[in-house]
């Protein structure tokens, strides 16, 4: 088997914490290779490394048998590496074509590109008009964006990080047809994911990760899912225990809730319906930027509705500000941990005075308690096992997973009676993502209500009593759990019009 | 080679160090000033940071200068810390001035304990509502702070030029624009006789307030919801927010204290070492009040030492123009050349310097 690009011995060290060490491994052309690992791996390390966003330590890389050593991802194209990030940088202002020729290294006059964005989408089977708007375009299109700019480079390896986190399942299909066309005519694709089953269909080969050194390399199709994710986290996973709640009376309703958006791509929230009852978990899927964080903003108060839109306990409290919900027990964690559910610069104790004041008593007539509030604080880092050196460790220093724990630690800490939380697992390791998942059907088994918004259909699937999907700032009714398959979730996520 | 290395946390250390650094290479950077002046370096130097030290009286002037300095910069620092920028606090200044001169004037003549009192509150009120202006501005209608503040500023100054040329005019003061000399009552007390103070001493009542608001200042930050959640807002908007912080509540909080902060400062300018509204009363204290603020981290404690730093360098300043024959311009600059460093040199907070390559980067 010949060789596009070969790795050996790569390391890259940052301030206390060694990225990648000694990894190793080979690209064939046309070949669909994963890359395995869970947060904190060192994934987002090694392709920066090969895009020449950063430069390694130790090592070499040879590229077509030459010497490989990009200083920049303009050099990494150059030499026919190209890469589509997870988070896209587009212009939504600006049109189809104007933001493919900013990303271009070559000056291409407006209406030969035009054409050309017309015939690689042609081309590859993604349909896309340059002339409209990023604004107008939904999720998959944007990225179909992203890939159409990479393709127009006519690259020999194309690099995708979590292509499909964002996608619904009809378009991840759409993908995953215009990949295998790509590899059939001899581009390489390495393919960043931690969906095990994607990667079993996709991918040919596969390099797991692990604390910055490759662990493992295999065939993921002769691999179970299981198998994949222990190799992944080094131990064996345990099942969670089944439980369906018989749910209990009414705690949270929602009645018609309509928010129209001032933000000219935000999503107005329409005419919602919704109920919960105590001791049961709501699973709301929807991929993102349907109404998910109008809807979080909604219920956590920072935006006030009318009051009967919302009751608690058959009280109106739409018009209450955050504080007066969380002390009627209706408690929020929103999906941005760094700057929404937590303050990057503020140390963990502040942290916990940021939400927990009004309920745990942190405060006498203004004035804070600070003592009180630390030990709080330090409750919840041994209760969720969060891995700090200390409550007064500012709230970025901690990884995703450790800050994730302790910001759903806080709230479920704080013994609501409806916790609605968004995103609880993202962007969090598998072994972090079961716990809080546990604490959360824990909190439901105790009598509370706990409303979960994720992308991610499987935690939805495994956590849920009863089961909704957002799309387009609608919620579809309420259905129970195990009554409706995978297929007709995504139909619901794209609208019930997806392509 | 230098390189820059992200610290995983910031330093402590750096964060008093800096502030330290800035005003050792304030002195490098302004001897070399000097020197190109045709002076002798050391001995500008000595003139501006340590004579006034020395001299009992400069020593007093210290206090006279920083009081109005740090009680501005408090107030500026509770909105500097919410990302609500007040540039016009010399114009708080200038109307809180005005304001306690009037109630001062009103009551030419009237021997009463309650006066200054009233004519603190009249500073202080007119102060707070010459700052509501860009507040309700920003609030409503979004309006950048920077701006309408820094150019009332210069509606508070041609307020001042009126009054003094108008309804406050000395009548027995053929036609000068100053006002009456303040009446006893009117006038803040002197300390004098407290230990270390000269028997001659400018330094006022003002003085003792100033310092005894810095404590104050200390506990509401540290200490108080309103501190705290002053503190959110600036770090992080959207969690203060979700934490239940009112963003307007903060903007209208933050230019209101920081105004009737400076409009005390202004009636304490008056009522104290001037004893009469002049036209020339400001000094711009307002303005560096800013650097106070930024060299004294935010926090009052360091605020009070940054005060008197810069007390020093307009003292000595001074005395260097006296002595040495350097122009006004250069002490400016010297001030100008203190902000500059200290934020250059802020980077060491989150970065630190390692010199020479390393493996195989770069």
């Amino acid at each position: 088997m010949n060789t596009l690009l070969d790795i050996s011995g790569l390391r890259k060290a940052y301030p206390g914490v060694v990225a990648n060490d000694d990894v190793a491994f080979d690209i064939a052309p046309g070949e669909v290779h994963a890359l395995l690992g869970e947060n904190g791996a060192g994934k987002s390390t090694l392709v920066k490394m090969i895009y020449g966003l950063v430069q390694p330590d130790e090592g070499q890389m040879h590229l077509h048998g030459r010497p490989y050593a990009p200083t920049s991802p303009k050099d990494a194209r150059a030499a026919g590496v190209s890469m589509v990030f997870q988070h896209f940088s587009l212009f939504e202002a600006l049109s189809v074509r104007e933001n493919i020729a900013l990303g271009l290294d070559e000056a291409i006059a407006p209406r030969v590109l035009a054409d050309r964005i017309r015939s690689v989408s042609k081309d590859y089977g993604l349909p896309l008009d340059p002339d409209r708007l990023i604004g107008d375009l939904s999720v998959g299109e944007r990225q179909r964006v992203e890939i159409v700019r990479c393709l127009l480079q006519d690259p020999r390896l194309l690099i995708m990080d979590e292509p499909t986190s964002v996608l619904t399942p009809q378009e991840v299909n759409i993908l995953f047809d215009t990949l295998r066309l790509l590899s059939k005519r001899g581009v390489a694709i390495l393919y960043i994911s931690h969906k095990l089953d994607e990667i079993r269909v996709l991918c040919d080969r596969a390099t797991i990760l692990r604390g910055g050194k490759v662990v493992a390399t295999c065939i993921p199709r002769d691999e179970t899912p299981r198998s994949l994710a222990e190799m992944m986290i080094g131990s064996t996973l345990a099942d969670p225990p089944l439980r369906r709640a018989v749910p209990g009376r009414t705690l949270l309703k929602l009645t018609g809730l309509s928010l129209p958006t001032h933000d000219p791509f935000g999503v107005s929230l329409q005419g919602i319906d919704l109920t919960l009852h105590a001791g049961e978990v709501t699973g709301i899927a929807g991929v993102a930027g349907n109404g998910q964080d109008e809807l979080v903003e909604v219920l956590s108060g920072e935006q006030l509705v009318e009051p009967g839109m919302i009751r608690l306990d058959n009280t109106p409290v739409g018009g209450l500000s955050p504080n007066r919900r969380r002390s009627l027990g209706l408690l929020t964690a929103p999906e941005e941990r760094l700057g929404h559910a937590a303050a990057p610069d503020m140390s963990l104790t502040d942290n916990t005075m940021l939400t927990g004041r009004v309920r745990q008593r942190l405060s006498t007539q203004g004035f804070l308690k600070w003592n009180v509030a630390s030990n709080f604080a330090r409750a919840v880092i041994k209760q969720f096992d969060v891995r700090t050196p200390g409550v007064d460790t500012p709230a970025r220093a901690l990884s995703g997973g450790n800050l994730q724990k302790f910001v759903i630690g806080r709230e479920v800490m704080q013994k609501p009676r409806v916790l609605v939380v968004n995103q609880p697992t993202w962007g969090v390791d598998a072994a972090a993502a079961a716990s809080i998942r546990q604490s959360l059907r824990d909190l439901a088994a105790a009598g509370a209500s706990v409303l979960v918004i994720s992308q991610d259909l499987d935690e939805l699937m495994e956590m849920s009593d009863q089961f909704a999907v957002i799309a387009g700032g609608k919620l579809s009714p309420t259905r129970p759990a195990g009554s409706i398959s995978i297929e007709e979730i995504g139909r619901m996520m794209g609208g019930g019009d997806a392509a | 080679m230098i390189r820059l290395e992200p610290r995983l946390t910031p330093s402590r250390a750096m964060v008093w160090g800096t502030p330290a650094l800035a005003v050792l290479a304030t002195m490098i950077a302004g001897g070399i000033l000097f020197a190109m002046l045709g002076k002798n370096p050391m001995e500008a130097i000595w003139t501006i940071f340590v004579d006034p030290i020395l001299d009992p009286y400069s020593r007093d002037e210290l206090f006279v200068k920083a009081a109005p300095l740090v009680l501005i910069a408090i107030g500026l620092s509770y909105g500097f810390r919410a990302g609500v920028w007040n540039i016009g606090a010399e114009g708080q200044f200038i109307v809180g001035a005005i304001a306690g001169s009037a109630v001062g004037l009103a009551f030419y003549g009237t021997e009463a304990i309650w006066l200054l009192p009233l004519m603190a509150l009249a500073g202080m009120v007119a102060g707070t509502l010459w700052a509501m202006i860009p507040a309700f501005l920003k609030v409503r209608f979004n309006a950048n702070e920077i701006l309408v503040s820094l150019m009332l500023v210069y509606v508070a100054d041609q307020l001042l030029r009126a009054m003094v040329a108008g309804p406050l005019r000395n009548p027995a003061g053929f036609n000068f624009p100053e006002s009456r000399l303040f009446h006893d009552s009117a006038v803040l007390p002197l300390l004098q006789g407290f230990p270390g103070l000269t028997e001659y001493t400018r330094v006022h009542v003002g003085v003792l307030i100033a310092l005894l608001l810095v404590p104050l200042a200390w506990l509401l930050l540290r200490k108080h919801l309103l501190g705290f959640n002053i503190q959110v807002m600036g770090s992080a908007p959207r969690a203060a927010r979700f934490s239940g912080v009112k963003p307007a509540m903060i903007i209208y909080v933050c230019l209101g204290l920081s105004g009737a902060m400076a409009g005390l400062a202004g009636l304490f300018e008056v009522a104290g070492p001037a004893g009469q509204l002049v036209p020339a009363l400001p000094q711009g204290y307002g303005f560096t009040a800013i650097i106070v603020a930024f060299l004294g981290r935010l926090n009052p404690l360091g605020i009070l030492a940054a005060g008197l730093v810069m007390a020093l360098t307009y003292i000595g300043g001074e005395n260097a123009q006296l002595d040495l024959g350097l122009p006004r311009a250069a002490i400016s600059v010297f001030q100008g050349m203190l902000l500059f460093f200290l934020l250059g040199l802020d980077i060491l907070v989150r970065y630190r310097v390692r010199f020479g390559k390393r493996g195989a980067a770069q």
